[in-house]
């Protein structure tokens, strides 16, 4: 029973690196292209 | 192939399709790691911890797929100076280190259970946390080249070069003794059985639609980056 929690702990372990990981990623790269896009629009304003 | 190396076209194609990638990659990767969590089986010998395969393996994957989009996409800029081609490396550069560096963390968990060991310098380990390296030597090249000026070329032939990696990680598991198992997952079939194979390929599926995301959205902040300092030059040039 013991050796069995131990496991679970190693795999949620691995699942929470890749999954904050992973989301981080996404919204990092999707909030820089919304940035840089609205940029471009705005100079094209001027 | 030439017809999409064209800016205006790749824009058009990309405004629906990376949110079509991202959000498809959300729903199977989401969907892929449930059953790796709650509904895949233990396994005899590894008990709980095979569940981190589903997480352990794409990852891997990811990181050598990204550099081989690289060595791909710096080929077709050296070769026939697309446009798009040298952007399509840089973008694929920061998401295909961050899967590596998750990658090598996954398997550092899942080594301390199975092996007894966080880290061993055997052919695979080393081989992918060189992988890294490279990563990181590329974004600073193509980073200083950016700041200072220079060749776009030098940051293409360093992405090819650093291509002799990928194999070297692929058979670094035959070559040499190795702790960690042979490929489970080849041409001639699967060694692997059916309840593990199917959310492998589902979870692998959903972070490579992910990937493209990825890359689709940092491709777009660069081109935008781009056009506008085109516009700023141009302005200044009239006034």
């Amino acid at each position: 029973m013991r050796e069995a929690f131990d496991q679970w702990n190693y795999v949620v372990a691995a699942y929470a690196v890749t999954i904050a990981g992973t989301l981080l990623l996404v919204a990092w790269s999707w909030l820089a292209m919304r940035a840089a896009e609205r940029r471009r629009e705005q100079g094209r304003g001027r | 192939m030439h017809g999409f190396a064209n800016p205006a076209r790749f824009l058009r194609i990309a405004r629906w399709l990376t949110p079509a990638l991202v959000l498809s990659g959300l729903a199977v990767a989401a969907l892929a790691l449930a059953y790796g969590l709650f509904a895949a089986p233990a396994e005899r010998l590894q008990g709980e911890t095979v569940r981190i395969l589903f997480v352990h393996v794409p990852t891997v994957w990811l990181g050598m797929a990204g550099w081989t989009t690289i060595a791909v996409a710096s080929f077709v800029e050296l070769v026939w100076r697309h446009p798009l081609a040298g952007i399509a490396a840089r973008a694929a550069a920061v998401p295909g280190a961050a899967f590596t560096a998750m990658g090598l963390l996954t398997g550092s968990i899942w080594g301390r259970p199975a092996w007894g060991a966080w880290w061993v310098w055997d052919g695979r380990l080393t081989s992918f946390l060189v992988l890294l390296f490279l990563y990181f030597g590329y974004i600073g090249l193509a980073d200083s080249i950016d700041r200072e000026g220079g060749s776009s070329r030098i940051p293409a032939i360093f992405g090819l070069v650093g291509a002799v990696n990928i194999p070297i990680i692929h058979f670094s598991v035959t070559w040499w003794n190795s702790l960690h198992q042979p490929p489970s997952l080849t041409t001639s079939g699967s060694s692997m059985a059916p309840e593990f194979l199917w959310g492998l390929l589902a979870a692998a599926l959903g972070f490579s639609l992910l990937f493209g995301g990825v890359v689709l959205a940092r491709m777009r902040a660069l081109l935008a980056g781009i056009q506008a300092e085109a516009r700023l030059r141009r302005k200044a040039l009239e006034a």
